[in-house]
């Protein structure tokens, strides 16, 4: 009698430390999550709920038939399969550097992380400026500089060019974090590894190959990830740079165009079931990736 | 020379040009800012401004109110930033210290969170803001942001906690304290470095947050700084001088408390991997 009142006691006081937090997390994220599983199946309205039109799988049919859902899925991908090993490789680049007993180390840590912590629509916006087609300095390099041009590129009228702004923008934004996430494995390193592969004659890029990545295994896999994750979900640049799939919707990413479809044409159903194709595509591509690199790396 | 000579030179090389890609983008955006809109776009274009003036600041800040839209970003971000500290710490403690049935199934709930790309959440959230009337309120952005942070920030706390002695916390029960007490005189003050890494994170992320803000508010005169800026140059498409000077505006929040508060904030990266 005495011990279920003092937990009962227990679970009234644990409740008054979760409620706060558990009422915000129900509301605004996992409600949220299974109300837009519902909705996908419907031709949503806005205003009168009650109305709204069962239709089945026809909002997920209608996306795979669809050519701008299907050119945004490549988009997208393609996306992911630059930036994410661009991201990986300098990154690393930047931290073996980094980890060296060099001058200024944190001076060059705070100014490698500054685009970082910028908003995305600043550097968004920064990006359009300078590949602007008049007359960006990216144009006056190609140019005047290195002579690679004799007109202005018109970076964002091109459904191809226009990506290269996107992509470069990814990469620059990324490097900082990806390159302290790789510090941080770096230093967990023994030094005491490299010392030995020194003495048995063992030359830098040998040293980087048999000891430094196999032992980094796992800060690689969980950059591979969350990079992959991230560069899915892309989508501030691609708004503000292209206005979300100009010219003629050739350059959408699958969120901007849930964007559209829900924002713009106001068909929620629609766009609820492009976030749930998007959501399982991550799942998929993470899940695959934690699988590949475990294999790839055991021996 | 000898080798190790070489790799030195050969490493600040790279260092350095590596820098000037980085830097590059954002000493342009601060020489544009101080042009004249006349110059903005000069052939050829000029790293170092011929005429250099303050009124693209002015005007940003006073006729185009982003000196509102900075308090704007700010109210949100330290109410946001706030109410994450106290009601992740809330729970984490929870989690990290009392028992109760359920505990493990209502972590991983929490959990889910930090696996869903949070874009998807927003047309759900559209819905759920317009029943709640959270719609055009800075109350809407501030309740969504300090949600969306929950399970990142639960889970980095609940770590930092589950590693305080628990004799600490014996001594104050002997002392006759309650719960409520134990967290806010023993388990907060021994978490400040944790703590600072959730203030950080929470602030920058609800400084910048542009997504939920451009759907859920459409009142001109409450919009954050993410939004104004978009949409400025949305309207203004060539005025670049005041969309740079009114961005410029908008980072000194940020690059202080990332001066500031580095050792933390590189320290809570490598600890959780959270992203800036």
């Amino acid at each position: 009698m005495i011990k279920s009142k003092k937990s009962l006691r227990q679970i009234a006081i644990a409740t008054l430390f979760i409620l706060p937090g558990l009422l915000l997390f129900v509301t605004f994220v996992i409600g949220p999550m299974f109300y837009s599983f519902r909705i996908s199946f419907y031709d949503w309205n806005i205003v009168k709920p009650e109305q709204s039109e069962w239709l089945g799988l026809d909002n997920f049919t209608r996306a795979l038939a669809d050519p701008i859902f299907r050119r945004a899925v490549l988009n997208t991908i393609i996306y992911a399969i630059v930036t994410v090993p661009g991201q990986m490789v300098i990154g690393l680049i930047i931290a073996l550097l980094l980890n060296q007993d060099i001058q200024g180390r944190s001076f060059f840590r705070v100014a490698y992380y500054l685009p970082v912590i910028t908003s995305w629509v600043i550097v968004s916006l920064l990006f359009e400026y300078m590949f602007s087609g008049q007359a960006g300095l990216i144009n006056f390099f190609l140019r005047d500089v290195l002579h690679i041009t004799t007109e202005n590129i018109l970076w964002l009228a091109d459904p191809i060019l226009a990506f290269v702004p996107i992509h470069l923008l990814g990469i620059w934004k990324g490097i900082g974090w990806t390159a302290v996430v790789y510090l941080a494995g770096l230093q967990a390193i023994p030094k005491h590894l490299y010392e030995a592969a020194e003495v048995d004659g063992a030359g830098p890029v040998k040293r980087l190959f048999s000891i430094t990545l196999p032992l980094m295994r796992p800060t690689i896999t969980f950059l591979l990830v969350v990079l992959t994750i991230g560069a899915l979900n892309a989508y501030i640049s691609n708004l503000l740079l292209t206005d979300g799939g100009n010219p003629l919707d050739l350059t959408h990413f699958v969120l901007t165009l849930m964007y559209e479809a829900t924002f713009t044409k106001l068909d929620f159903g629609y766009g609820a079931a492009i976030s749930y194709f998007l959501t399982t595509i991550v799942f998929i591509v993470s899940f695959i990736q934690m699988r590949l690199v475990r294999k790839k790396f055991e021996y | 020379m000898t080798h190790k000579k070489i790799f030195r030179i050969v490493t600040y090389t790279l260092l350095i040009a590596g820098l000037v890609v980085v830097m590059l983008p954002f000493w342009y955006m601060v020489v544009t800012s101080l042009k004249p809109q006349s110059f903005i776009f000069e052939m050829p274009p000029r790293l170092w401004p011929s005429q250099v003036t303050l009124k693209n600041y002015i005007v940003a800040l006073n006729k185009d109110n982003f000196g509102l839209y900075f308090f704007n970003s700010l109210f949100v971000a330290v109410i946001s930033t706030v109410m994450t500290v106290f009601v992740s710490s809330l729970l984490a403690y929870a989690f990290a210290r009392l028992n109760f049935p359920g505990r493990e199934v209502l972590f991983y709930l929490l959990m889910i969170g930090m696996m869903i790309p949070p874009v998807m959440l927003i047309i759900p959230q559209f819905i759920v803001a317009k029943h709640l009337k959270l719609l055009n309120k800075s109350i809407g952005l501030i309740l969504v942001y300090v949600s969306m942070n929950l399970s990142m920030q639960t889970f980095l706390l609940r770590g930092v906690f589950k590693d305080i002695p628990r004799e600490l916390e014996e001594a104050a029960i002997i002392d006759g304290a309650n719960n409520w007490k134990i967290f806010l005189k023993v388990i907060l003050p021994l978490s400040m470095p944790g703590l600072a890494v959730v203030t950080i994170f929470t602030f920058l992320y609800s400084w910048g947050e542009f997504p939920w803000a451009h759907v859920a508010m459409n009142d001109t005169a409450k919009r954050t700084l993410p939004i104004a800026i978009a949409l400025f140059q949305s309207q203004h498409l060539t005025e670049w001088g005041q969309v740079f000077a009114a961005s410029i505006v908008s980072m000194i929040p940020i690059v202080i408390v990332f001066v500031v508060f580095q050792r933390y904030f590189i320290q809570g990266v490598s600890m959780t991997g959270l992203k800036g």
